[in-house]
This record gives C-alpha cells, structure tokens and sequence, in this order.
C-alpha cells in the first residue's frame, strides 16, 4: 500500500486501491456483459464492450503470484515483474516502453499474492501492436546480470519506500506474519530484504518458465474494441504459444487457529496510535464460501462509510475514535479476514476505544443486524455495480483479478443477483461464524515508550 | 466527511505496481480523436456551466469550484479551507449530521468536498434516478450549513489525527520544508490541512465566515458531465446555486518570488532511505512557453518509464524506485519540482545525477528526436485517462479555472505539436538552472553538503 502523496499538483495512484475497490465486491455488475473465448492453447480471454471513448484497456493477468513462490524465496514474482519490462530475444531492452511511449500509451504492471498482472492504456489501433509485445514477452524473456542486479537495487529501494520508511507498513508486515501460521499469505508480496538480496536468476527464470504460459492466462480487453476482431488478434499472437504443463497451484494449508494473537509494536516515528484486527474468513473460494456474500453485506452494515454502526457509535455517538471502520475482501484464492479498525481521538487511550469496538461486535451478535439495514446495504451494493461501468479499466481489472483467483466469468455477473438473495439469517449466521477472539490477531502501533515527538 | 482510514491495512489491498503513477493535474484534457461536445450552458439566473451530456449509463457527475482555498486561510487559522471541506457534507439545514450521512448513503449519492491551496472544490455523483435529490443535498451543504459542535469537533479530531499520523511522514516532511524555504512568508508555504495548534484554534465563526466569503456565485466554476440534457441542468443550476450570494469576498494573493535557491537542506530523520524534493521558478499556466516546458519537463523527468532522470537514476544504476519530474503552475507562483527517494548511502551520487541531468539539459536541450518522441507521447497519450464521467468534469472546472477557452480541448495537442526545438533550447536556457535547484532532503544522507541542517526533534 502506497500513500498518495500530498502535493495537490501530482497525483500517485496506488494501483493498490484501483485494485481494491472492485475486488472489495462493491463492483461487480450483472451488466458488464462480457465475450468470453478460449484459444485453442487454453488462454481465457475476456472482452467489455464500451464505446464511449476511442480508448482500450489491454491486460495480461498471469495465476501466479507472491503465494506461489518456492519456500524461502519471498519477492520472485514481483521482482519477476519488474524483470519483465527488460529484453527479449526478438526486443531490446527498453524497446517495450520505448515503443509504448512513442504511440502514446500507458502502461504498468502489478503484482499481489494471487496474480501478477500487465496492461496497457492506448488507442484502439493500437490493441494488435500490444499483444504483439506482451506474447512477445510471455515466453522470450531475457535475463543476464547486468540486467537482474540493478533491478534488485531498484526493487531494495522500492521495499525501504513502501515498507522500511514506514512504521504503519512495518506493522502490518508483521500482523501478516501472525495471521497466518503456515499460508504464505504471512510473507510480504515484495518479499524479505535478507530473500530479494538472495534471489537468483536461475529463480526468476524456474519461476518465468513455470507461471507464464498462455494456459494460465487471462487476456481481458476492455474499451472500444469488437469481440471478433480481439479474437483474431489474439489467435494471431498469443494463439501461437504453445501450452505448457502447469503444477497445480497448491499452498500449505492453515491449521486451526486456536488462541488470540496480538502484535504490539513501539517506534518512534509513531505520533498517531492506530489498531486494527483481522479475523480469518472465508473467501469467494476457500473456507464456508456460503458465508462471503454475505459478508460483504455485513461488513457494509457493520463498517460502511459514515452510517456504519461503528461509525456512528464509536466515532460519532461516543466519540472515542477518530475515525473507525471495517474490511472485508473475498477476492483471494485461499482463506482471507475479516477486519475492524480504528484510530483514537487524541487523548483517548486504545483500550477505551477497543472496549467498545467489543460492544458493539457482542450487540451485533446478540441481536443481529436488521431488515431495514440489510435492505439499504443491498441497495448500495447493487447501486455500486452501476457506477462500475463508469470506466475502462475498471471493470477490465474486476475480471481480471475474479478468473486469477478461483471465480467465473458467470460469478462475476451474478454477483448482485447474489447479494439481492442474501437474508438477514445469513448476514447474522456468518458474523457468528467470523467473530472468534480464537481466530484473530490484533496490531497495535503506538509511539515509542516515554515518548511522542512533534 | 467520510471517515479517513488511517490504520486500515488490508492484506488484499497491498498490491505492488511496478512504478508510480505521475499526472501532472495541470495538463488536463480529453481524447484528440473523439472532440467532445461541451455545452455552455447559461441558466435562467444567469449560472454558467459546462455540460458533457453522455446518455450512455444512467449517472450524472459533476464537479464545481470556487476560487480562493487555503492560501486565503488567515494566519494562525491554517486549515481553515480544510476543515470547511470536511464539514459541508456533516449536517445542513434541517437535517443533522447523521441524517444528512444517511441520505446520502441510501440513494448512493456520493458529495465531498476539497481544498487546494488556490481553490475550493466539490464533487457530486449520482445515479439519474436520485438526481434530484442529490443536487438538493447539494444545494443545502453550500448554502446551509450547520456546523453543529459535536460535528465540528468530530471532524477536528479526525484532522488532528491525520496531522498526528502524518508528522513523521518523510514525504509530508520534505514537501512542507521545502515549500517554507522557497516561498518564505507567502501563503503558499502554508499546509493545506494546517497544524494542530492552527486547527485546534478554528472557531465556529471562522467556518461561517469562510463559507459566506468563499462560496458566492460571481466566482463558481462548474462541469457536468452524463446523463443530462442542457434543458435540465439549467434550472437545476439555480436550485442549487441560487441561493448563494451574487459576490465572493475580493482577496488578494501576491506574486511569490521564489526563496532560498542553491540551499540544501537536511532534515535529520531516522529513515534508512531519504525521501529528496528539489525544485527552482518553473513557469505560469498562461504563459505561451508553458508548452514547450511541457515537452522539455516529459524528457527530462515527466515521462513514465522512458525519462531522462528515469533512465540514469533508476534503469542503469537502481538507485531509486522513484524520480521524476513535474511542473508545479500554482496560480501566482510557478515552480519546476521534482523527487526522488533513495538509500542513504547514495543520496549524494542521485542529487549529483540530477544536477547534472538538469545542466546537460539546459547546455544541449535535448534532441530533435527526443522532442518528436516527447510530442507524440503527450498526442497520444492526451485522451486515454478520460474513460470516465467525473475525470471529464474535472476537466472541465480545470479548462475553465485556467481560463483556456472552451476550444481549448480541441486546440491541446495543437499546441503540443506546434513546439519547436528552439521553442525548447529558449525554455531550457532561461528556467533551468542546477545551481538553483533548492534541495530538501529527509533521512541520514551521505555524500551531501548541507548548507542547513535540521536535526531530530527541531
């Protein structure tokens, strides 16, 4: 997670957050009405239609990611990513931005635990050249010293901006690794200093020829584009890679987690004590899945905005907190958490304030959410897939991240079909089966001891 | 005012993008191949507004300003936009703080408001179906506000935690230091959000003076963009905006002379990597070189992947993750900025890259193939970050705020290619200047001469 900075003439877009809204499940919509194919070789490939700007959204979306790295090598997939913005054996290094550069493009590239993704932003004439380039770099991709070692210097620096400079990211890095006992999900996604450092090319390249494949692929194709001609585009290029043998994508299984854990952590760049606390919880696709709609309800209820209960209790009622919510992301392919969240107002102390946070979980299982707010949580939800559409990427990066991580195209259409279903039995029956003290960790970050520097 | 989330840290949301994305906001625009129809739309009382109208989703979006933000905030009440900003939306006319919240949430009407250090901003999104309704919420939060305690101090203690939490932020450090060296006593140096000692002494008569003085009709800039014909956003203009007064307050910023140029300063901070701001006199929005500084700012640092800076800073030797380049066109004060983060040990080796980028560009300028590069990229590129109804709206207060003419989006990418290579050379002679360069850097440098330090804890 990356903090936008503060100067009103530039703007750093975390593709952290783009990412998250949708996945989050406030955007999925019955009414993307997607083509759907599948080349002969076994990439998926997804088209969304939207013709309102002569714009096109070009992504490549690979299963694969910082989870399905081999033990003891934490950041090879994302500095796998980086790597491939060098050469390949029919493009120099630096060609593939160069040449995205002069038709006036956009490009990046991402990666989380689940999937490592690639796009491109530019003019529909363009689409053929783009996936020309990123077949291109799907199996020739080369790799020296020469190109490697910068790179893990610029990967070194990315790790102390994002995560080192940053108490805030200090601490969750730590709460991950106490979440989870034996998942990967408890390694960081850009990896251990001590591993980047480590980090062979032989690595990168077992890893290279494991994942990328067009079999374990998805093209998703967003804007001003024809299905049919995307189709004969895509036959063109990445039709001509031949499919690879893939491993099945197997992580080490969580064991039950059976006592509370706690990560407290002191630093003295801390001037803002701030808590949270996760709960495990199914996923779209892992763990009782019957519960994850609705819990995306629930946690709208619960946690949403300024007219959530904690909100309103815990913020604006008792004024305890400062501000205060809760999360929820199904969109993970193996188990994922429920968390709560809050900073303190100035003066007030963090027990006070995690006292009633408790309260307020022991109301909502004593006595349920209601009718009328299930009725406006679903409204807002099913509202939310409207303003999905409002875009070109973004609904390209829903489709994405649903087929990289266990769901269906169908899923992803059905989704306010599925929230509309969701009774309040349900959303009460899945906060009974996610708020166990037994299964959750809580970080706390407060200002060195003795100590709060202005 | 939705609540900050200042701890939340999703394990979903960390996903890692290969580079930052850089947009600089002054250069805005729409697509070259797709020429928008903007309507001037002039309501029955005389309330000026550009109109998009896309029938192609049932959503209407749009954005408004009023000149005049936190550089008018008055000394020893910094934050004073800021704070209005979060509080317009907190209860107004009959309805109180939750049950204006609840309005908006059950017809998933999104309003908010911003402060700018030259300007007041507000953003409303709606679904057709509640259009009416969210313009009336909209109308009640500009022109009656309560600013009921218990809200206001709700909100204050959500300022102040974000002040608190942002202290040591290395970012929020060098931006702040380096905008008290360069501009001095000028307003501009002020933080938007202010400090906790001013945001602690705002009173509630402060808030009401604000909004009388800012939020008039004389001084408002609108842009509408989707589901909506000119017919209909006429009257709707004067149910919204009616009601405000007819005049804004006059004020005055003066002209910033920038200050402090050739410093280096330290602040010392525990950090193992430096977070460095560097940046001289950079050029006004109406100035006719603006877009030749454009094209020369895209070369040296603007462009994402392929900029000088990128290339000799990050691509051959990985001493950073970011570096870049940006103009910084404020409305009475005009700077050429830029940024870079690196490992203490090689803060020194990257500013010494950066000067030097910066001389050989003034010596040289740059190449008649960088240049038709450079044009190419800001062509084609212009249209493709405007694939939504609110980027577009934005646009169009931006267009109008800048004064650039409704012809403006069509003339853009005109203007791009008009530039020559003496366009460029003249530009890189006269405004850059690496000796001139301020430098802020926080963290533990080595290899830099500092000609002021800040030490921890002062």
């Amino acid at each position: 997670m990356i903090l936008p900075f503060r100067l009103p003439a530039i703007r750093a877009m975390a593709m952290s957050l783009a990412l998250l809204a949708p996945l989050a499940g406030a955007a999925q919509a019955q009414v993307f009405d997607p083509t759907t194919f599948v080349l002969d070789n076994g990439m998926e490939v997804v088209v969304i239609e939207n013709h309102r700007a002569p714009v096109v959204s070009h992504m490549v979306w690979y299963k694969a990611g910082a989870a399905d790295e081999p033990a003891g090598k934490s950041g090879i997939a994302h500095y796998l990513e980086h790597l491939m913005f060098k050469g390949t054996e029919t493009r120099a290094p630096g060609e593939f931005s160069r040449i995205i550069a002069d038709i006036g493009g956009r490009e990046n590239a991402f990666t989380s635990q689940d999937y490592t993704g690639y796009f491109q932003t530019v003019a529909p004439q363009h689409l053929g050249l783009m996936m020309e380039l990123e077949a291109d770099r799907m199996t020739g991709l080369v790799l020296t010293d020469a190109i490697i070692e910068p790179e893990r210097k610029v990967i070194l620096e990315e790790r102390r901006s994002r995560t080192d400079n940053n108490p805030r990211s200090l601490l969750s890095e730590q709460v991950a690794a106490a979440t989870w006992l034996n998942h990967p999900y408890r390694l960081p996604i850009i990896g251990w200093a001590h591993e980047i450092e480590a980090i062979t090319r032989a690595d990168l390249e077992r890893f290279y020829e494991t994942w990328y494949a067009p079999n374990n692929a998805v093209l998703v194709v967003s804007g001003d584009v024809e299905p049919a001609a995307v189709r004969r585009l895509a036959e063109e290029t990445y039709g001509k890679i031949p499919a690879r043998t893939l491993p099945p994508r197997i992580r080490p299984v969580e064991p039950p987690q059976i006592a509370p854990r706690e990560v407290v952590m002191r630093d003295t760049r801390v001037n803002q004590p701030s808590w949270s606390r996760r709960y495990l919880a199914p996923s779209y696709v892992a763990g009782d899945t019957e519960h994850a709609y609705a819990l995306e309800l629930l946690v709208e209820i619960f946690g949403g905005g300024a007219t959530g209960r904690i909100y309103r209790s815990v913020v604006a009622e008792q004024a305890l907190a400062a501000s205060a919510g809760a999360w929820y992301s199904p969109g993970e392919l193996d188990l994922t958490t429920f968390g709560l969240w809050f900073t303190p107002r100035p003066g007030v102390a963090i027990e006070a304030v995690r006292t009633a946070m408790d309260a307020q979980v022991a109301t909502l299982l004593e006595t349920g959410v209601t009718e009328d707010e299930l009725s406006r949580a679903k409204q807002r939800l099913i509202d939310s897939a409207i303003f999905a559409r409002d875009s070109v990427g973004g609904p390209a990066r829903v489709f994405g991240a649903a087929l990289t991580t266990g769901q269906t195209v169908a899923d992803v259409e059905a989704w306010p079909d599925r929230i509309r279903a969701v009774t309040v039995d349900q959303v009460n029956a899945a906060a009974r089966a996610v708020f166990d003290a037994n299964r959750s960790t809580t970080g706390i970050l407060l200002p060195a001891e003795g100590e709060s520097r202005t | 005012m939705k609540p900050v989330m200042i701890a939340i840290a999703a394990r979903g949301a960390v996903v890692l993008s290969l580079g930052l994305f850089l947009i600089a906001a002054a250069v805005v625009g729409v697509s070259p191949a797709r020429a928008f129809d903007i309507q001037r739309v002039i309501s029955p009382g005389g309330i000026e507004a550009w109109l998009v109208e896309d029938r192609t989703l049932p959503i209407v979006s749009a954005r408004f300003m009023f000149p005049g933000g936190a550089a008018t905030d008055p000394a020893g009440k910094e934050g004073l936009a800021n704070l209005v900003s979060g509080l317009l939306d907190e209860g107004a006319g009959e309805l109180d703080s939750e049950a204006f919240q609840r309005r908006l949430a059950d017809q998933s009407i999104s309003l908010s408001f911003s402060a700018s250090l030259d300007g007041f901003s507000g953003n409303l999104k709606t679904l057709s179906r509640n259009r009416d309704e969210a313009f009336d919420l909209l109308r009640l939060a500009v022109t009656q506000p309560r600013f009921d305690a218990r809200a206001v101090e709700r909100i204050r203690a959500q300022v102040l935690a974000g002040l608190a939490a942002r202290v040591n932020d290395p970012n929020r450090i060098a931006q702040q230091t380096f905008r008290e060296a360069v501009f001095g006593d000028h307003p501009y140096s002020r933080p938007v959000s202010g400090t906790a000692e001013s945001v602690a002494a705002i009173t509630e008569t402060d808030l009401r003076t604000f909004v009388a003085r800012r939020l008039a009709r004389s001084a408002l800039i609108i842009g509408v963009v989707g589901d909506i014909s000119a017919a209909e956003l006429g009257p709707l203009l004067d149910a919204t905006f009616g009601d405000l007064p007819e005049r804004a307050e006059a004020f005055t910023i003066p002209r910033a002379e920038p200050d402090a140029a050739g410093e280096v300063i330290v602040v010392e901070r525990d950090n193992p990597q430096s977070r460095v701001v560097f940046g001289h006199r950079g050029i006004y929005r109406d100035d006719p070189d603006y877009y030749a500084a454009t094209v020369l700012n895209h070369v040296l640092g603007g462009g994402n992947f392929t900029s000088r800076l990128y290339d000799e800073v990050r691509e051959k030797r990985g001493l950073a993750y970011s570096v870049y380049s940006y103009l910084w066109p404020l409305q009475n004060g005009a700077m050429w900025m830029g940024g870079v983060g690196t490992e203490n040990a090689a803060v020194g080796q990257s500013i010494d890259l950066i000067r030097g980028q910066w001389a050989n560009a003034r010596e040289f300028a740059i190449s008649q193939d960088e240049l038709d590069r450079s044009k190419a990229n800001l062509i084609g590129s212009f249209g493709l970050r405007f694939d939504n109804s609110s980027r577009i709206a934005a646009t169009l207060v931006a267009v109008q705020f800048r004064d650039l003419g409704i012809d403006f989006l069509n003339r853009r990418n005109d203007l791009i290619a008009a530039v020559t290579l003496g366009d460029v050379k003249r530009v890189a002679a006269e405004l850059l200047d690496p000796a001139g360069l301020t430098v802020v850097v926080v963290g533990k440098p080595d290899g830099v001469t500092a000609t002021q330090t800040i030490s921890e804890g002062g």
